[in-house]
């Protein structure tokens, strides 16, 4: 068990696991994990979709424009509170324009251009690294 | 190589009724019939023909002789084994024994019928190797036996869990069930196409209801497949859109274009309006309880 101090708030991590991201199975064993661990951090049925959902959204861009990366899962305890935290890594071509990347309706691919900005809107925390040809690091948190 | 000691196959033969024997028991005792999967007949049978193929594609040193008939029948025959065993339920270490427990007896007969140390240890050798190849070869077929039947099941699943119902003269009904990835997307779109035209229907409902998550590429894909159906001429009712997707899809920003209704029944109810038919209920006795379709027009609306 891992006690880390933020400031004066002591956060635990309860359970870690990690999953490998590199095909549209994989997409789908993300959500079933996430929500797995959503489940047992005692989120509400709307909760638990809103971090699957961000899951998925950030898994399949790790995934298509990521070229593949991990998922790390974390289980978070705080005074008075439980989450998860999600932490994707990819070693792809990284994002040069973070601020757009975030705007709804612009896509690099073929999508709705939503997800990374819904995504951000599904969680209660959302940071977001990138530096062009290194990857991108994205880590959320929603809190029950 | 000693003469006066006999070659591997020639040993095979001698004891062969020795070995058949120690390896049936030893066979049993590891628990092979218990499971009820397979005959003590049946697993005698397997047994001696093992043994007799073995025997047909051992060089005299002992190796096995890859370009013989003997080996192509002995690798074809435990293929066969493997299989049968997959499909049976065996589990990996179950199907391997088979030839793992053949060890023993082998070492057993080696032991009683060479004198030298030297041939002896060779044997012992060249039977370690050819024992282990063949259990590779038998895990190795076991896994392929394996890996059919889940590409089988997944076709299946592919084709069984996206039937396209009609409801209603005109009225189609698509009841999506798991993952909406894109693979699967194709096939729901493709039936509910054909189905259209087949049909000739003008409505086509979309129940999500089994469908547990509705991300954006998800949404897009719904999107995609109403398109399509508008461009046949039917129009799409989205049902079963569960309250926290709606609120998820809120979040994310998804606007999904189209008519949509908490579930089937509402989604249904909505169809035969649009076709100027209702449902109402029969006010005469007997069959007071049923339903009766009457068009509006009938009821003078």
């Amino acid at each position: 068990m891992l006690t880390r101090s933020i400031g004066e708030i002591s956060m635990t991590v309860l359970t870690s696991n990690t999953i490998e991201i590199r095909s549209g199975d994989d997409v789908v064993r993300v959500r079933q994990e996430v929500r797995s661990r959503a489940v047992e951090s005692g989120f509400s049925l709307v909760d638990q979709t809103k971090i699957v959902t961000a899951a998925s959204e950030i898994a399949r861009n790790t995934l298509d424009y990521g070229e593949g990366g991990t998922l790390l899962i974390e289980r978070l305890e705080e005074v008075g509170r439980r989450g998860v935290r999600l932490t994707f890594e990819d070693q792809g071509p990284g994002i040069s324009d973070i601020e757009r990347a975030l705007t709804d309706g612009y896509t690099s691919g073929g999508g709705l251009g939503l997800g990374l900005g819904g995504a951000k809107r599904l969680a209660n925390e959302f940071h977001i690294q990138s530096q062009p040809g290194k990857g991108t690091r994205v880590t959320i948190i929603r809190w029950k | 190589m000693p003469n006066n000691d006999k070659s591997l196959a020639d040993l095979l033969a001698t004891h062969e009724h020795e070995i058949l024997q120690e390896w049936q028991g030893l066979l049993k005792a590891s628990g092979a019939l218990q499971t009820g999967r397979i005959k003590e007949s049946e697993l005698a049978t397997q047994c001696r023909n093992f043994i007799s193929q073995l025997r047909g594609a051992l060089r005299p040193d002992g190796s096995l002789d890859k370009s013989s008939d003997g080996y192509a029948s002995l690798k074809s025959m435990l293929g066969e084994v493997s299989r049968s065993r997959a499909i049976q339920g065996f589990t990996p270490s179950e199907t391997a024994s088979f030839v793992f427990s053949l060890k023993q007896p082998l070492f057993n007969a080696i032991d009683k019928g060479t004198r030298a140390a030297d041939a002896k240890a060779s044997y012992i050798w060249q039977t370690s190797l050819l024992v282990d190849e063949l259990g590779l070869y038998t895990i190795e077929a076991y896994a392929k036996t394996r890996e059919d039947i889940i590409a089988r099941q997944t076709r299946e699943i592919a084709e069984l869990s996206t039937p396209v119902v009609k409801l209603w003269e005109g009225v189609l009904a698509l009841p999506v069930i798991g993952t909406l990835d894109s693979e699967r997307t194709q096939t729901v779109m493709e039936n509910l196409l054909q189905s259209i035209v087949e049909q000739s229907a003008e409505i086509a409902i979309i129940d999500i209801t089994g469908v547990p998550t509705v991300d954006t590429l998800t949404a897009q894909h719904l999107l995609k497949t109403v398109a399509a159906a508008r461009l046949m001429g039917a129009d799409c009712i989205i049902s079963g859109i569960r309250p926290q997707i709606a609120q998820t899809m809120v979040h994310l920003g998804v606007e999904l274009n189209v008519v949509s209704k908490a579930n089937l029944a509402d989604a249904f109810a909505l169809a035969l309006h649009r076709l100027k038919k209702a449902i109402v209920s029969v006010k005469q006795a007997p069959s007071g309880r049923q339903s009766r379709y009457v068009s509006p027009e009938d009821r003078g609306v």
